[in-house]
């Protein structure tokens, strides 16, 4: 195929447009399997593949670009917004074309993820974004990866012409409560956001429907919708961002919700100084959050609850609920439902898979655990093999929490003010078990753990 | 049948001649402690015995993998000897063992040593070659694309149908230095050779714009307030960073 030589001044509205839509965090290619075809360049894997990884750690799978940063909202925490002094410029839709179709080739991205600024009106940006993909998928024969971000306040038809473009959709919910969104983003209004989510999940549901009856129809959307959450930069609550996350999965049919930890760029009075650093932690604990909800059977309530409205940072969602739901332990590794397994730290997905495939072929002990890739550290305090508690387990607050804490998690906490976790603050575990020393969950007194259960708030106060 | 402690098996290093060691095997109705390639080795203290490769005498075995076990098996097995595990040969050999003797249901003794290992070594094969699907890159010479890439395992039988699939026009070279072994691609059908050496031209300047255009785009998709090398570098170990575009 015949390349063109790019022009160097792409080189600068590349590195605008791509310093204009890092901040973006979605950059996944899943969720479509389509095979290549003679004629055509191009194919995508159900699964997603990782082309690169940044130098702040996260994967590179797409040319995640902005057509345009001229915008003409002036969202308070964004770095496009109109009132900023910053470089302008714009991709003619077959620069960018051009651009995806090399990179591809050369294997270097899965994909196009293509967002932008609002340039004049909606309406008007989307049409721009809908011509450069068009270049790509008619004249370049472009079979792979597409994600575009539907801009909010686009007519319905040209939302639907780019939908049977692309393989994923989304739109940017950004904060996570209305009062958030009318004080730093008044322009934007939270119809205008859900319309046209509302429109891509009936895209997605009649378009099912027609390739039920022909097998060729177009497909819209084919790997569904996504969008994303800024955290820290609102005092929305996490209880407030996982139970929308959970409506969104519910009821929108939504993929994935992003967070991203909100990285003061600008000065305002409404915002986090810029002095501030990134909440990296909570948005981690949210997204293990995210993790229970769409693969482990949790609930948003179950892990924050209005009472309870904030994660707490210093220990993971699983092992948190966990230790307050001690009556539901020790769960017997050689008969427990899978459903029980997975609420067991330190058992994943794959290993509370491989749990129920090898005891097939025969009991299981802990030497086994160990090769399955269960976490003994953390599952030995709440398992039983065979009937029998791992052996030397002594549960006391101390041990319980050193073997539940992750060192990573411990470098992530702030140290501000000097505050240390103190172990000695935490309430005693034989308390918390309603104050009969156990020396092994083999002999906890269920009745007792279960009268407690709920009783006390198992919170590390920093 | 009992193990004999001092009897190694030499074959032709492949799967066929490997096959023909079960075979063998079975019909002398012994058990090698060692199955190894031929490498002009001695083998000093041990018994050693040439295993002839027979063609006739492999597929009934590949086949019987199939009717005993499982079709899954025989794509494991296929997959198996493409890891880089040291003694694959034995593990593979001592695994249609037991799935002779217990069917499909082998897989699941998950917690046995031969099998732990051996799937193990079969899944570090599979996520070496899915890294491979992103990590690869290709430079583009004349129209030709070529790659070259330093795996620990022969992920080039799973990475040909990938890239052939993904890139059906195109003439693509994909060049294994570890194992002298290349995958070459044409609109016409794809191969995997034997390839011991690869000589380069220089790189032309359109060529070198598109480096430079993917590093800029590399470098300035990071946050820098979000910098973190450790996590950049548990996902792509640096080992991988020396064929790759953005790093050289």
């Amino acid at each position: 195929m015949q390349e063109r030589t790019p022009d160097m001044d792409i080189l600068e509205k590349l590195a605008i447009l791509t310093d204009a839509a890092k901040y973006d965090v979605a950059c996944t290619s899943s969720g479509v399997d389509r095979s290549g075809q003679s004629g055509k360049i191009g194919s995508a894997v159900a699964s997603g593949i990782c082309h690169s990884f940044a130098a702040d750690g996260r994967c590179i799978s797409l040319l995640k670009v902005l057509m345009s940063n001229q915008c003409i909202y002036d969202c308070k925490y964004c770095v496009n917004r109109v009132s900023r002094d910053t470089p302008r410029t714009a991709f003619t839709p077959h620069e960018l074309a051009d651009l995806t179709i090399s990179f591809y080739r050369r294997n270097y991205i899965e994909g196009l993820f293509l967002s932008s600024g609002v340039m004049k009106s909606p309406d008007y940006t989307t049409e721009h974004m809908i011509q450069a993909i068009e270049i790509l998928r008619t004249e370049y024969r472009f079979n792979g990866y597409i994600h575009v971000k539907a801009i909010p306040g686009t007519d319905n038809a040209l939302l639907q012409r780019m939908g049977l473009l692309a393989d994923r959709m989304s739109v940017n919910i950004e904060l996570p409560s209305e009062s958030g969104l009318q004080q730093l983003a008044p322009q934007k209004k939270p119809e205008a956001i859900l319309r046209p989510m509302a429109l891509i999940r009936s895209g997605i549901e009649e378009n099912t429907s027609d390739l039920t009856v022909y097998r060729h129809a177009p497909k819209f959307v084919p790997a569904g919708q996504s969008t994303q959450l800024i955290i820290g930069a609102t005092p929305d609550s996490d209880h407030r961002i996982l139970s929308l996350s959970e409506g969104l999965y519910n009821k929108y049919k939504l993929k994935r919700v992003f967070f991203s930890a909100y990285n003061p760029v600008v000065e305002d009075p409404l915002l986090p100084s810029v002095f501030s650093a990134p909440p990296l932690l909570r948005e981690h604990r949210l997204y293990q959050a995210d993790w229970l909800m769409r693969f482990y059977g949790f609930s948003a309530g179950e892990i924050v609850d209005a009472k309870n409205p904030n994660m707490n940072l210093a220990i993971d969602p699983k092992a948190n609920w966990a230790i307050r739901h001690l009556d539901q332990f020790p769960v017997e590794i050689n008969r427990a439902t899978y459903e029980k397994l997975l609420r067991v730290p330190g058992i994943g997905v794959l290993s509370a898979r491989k749990i129920i495939q090898a005891r097939r072929a025969g009991s299981l002990n802990f030497e086994g655990l160990k090769k399955l890739g269960v976490v003994l550290k953390r599952a030995k305090f709440f398992v039983t093999c065979q009937g029998k508690v791992s052996e030397g387990v002594v549960i006391d607050s101390d041990t319980v929490l050193r073997g539940l804490l992750s060192k990573n998690d411990l470098q992530m906490l702030p140290a501000a003010a000097g505050e240390q976790l103190a172990f000695t603050d935490v309430p005693d575990m034989v308390r918390v078990m309603g104050g009969v020393p156990v020396s092994a969950f083999g002999y906890l007194p269920e009745e007792r753990a279960m009268q407690n259960a709920g009783k006390y708030e198992f919170g590390i106060h920093i | 049948m009992q193990e004999n402690t001092n009897l190694v098996y030499i074959y032709d290093g492949t799967l066929e001649g490997f096959l023909c060691c079960v075979y063998e095997s079975y019909v002398h109705r012994e058990i090698p402690c060692e199955i190894c390639m031929e490498t002009g080795q001695l083998h000093i203290f041990e018994e050693t015995q040439w295993i002839r490769t027979d063609l006739g005498h492999a597929a009934r075995i590949y086949e019987s993998i199939d009717r005993k076990i499982s079709l899954e098996a025989q794509d494991f097995i296929k997959n198996a000897f493409l890891t880089c595990i040291e003694d694959k040969e034995i593990l593979m050999y001592r695994f249609i063992g037991q799935g002779y003797q217990y069917g499909r249901a082998a897989f699941d003794r998950l917690t046995d040593d031969t099998v732990d290992r051996l799937t193990k070594a079969v899944r570090n094969l599979q996520r070496e070659a899915h890294s491979f699907m992103g990590f690869v890159r290709f430079t583009v010479y004349d129209g030709i694309m070529v790659s070259c890439i330093a795996p620990k395992n022969r992920v080039l039988p799973l990475l040909l149908d990938h890239f052939s699939n993904r890139y059906p026009d195109e003439t693509f070279l994909i060049y294994d230095r570890t194992h002298q072994m290349a995958v070459v691609h044409k609109p016409e059908g794809t191969l995997l050779t034997a390839m011991t050496k690869l000589t380069l031209p220089p790189i032309d300047d359109a060529e070198m714009a598109y480096h430079t255009l993917w590093k800029c785009f590399q470098h300035t998709i990071a946050i820098e307030e979000r910098f973190n090398p450790k996590c950049q570098m548990n996902h792509m170990p640096k080992r991988f960073w020396a064929d790759m575009t953005e790093f050289t």
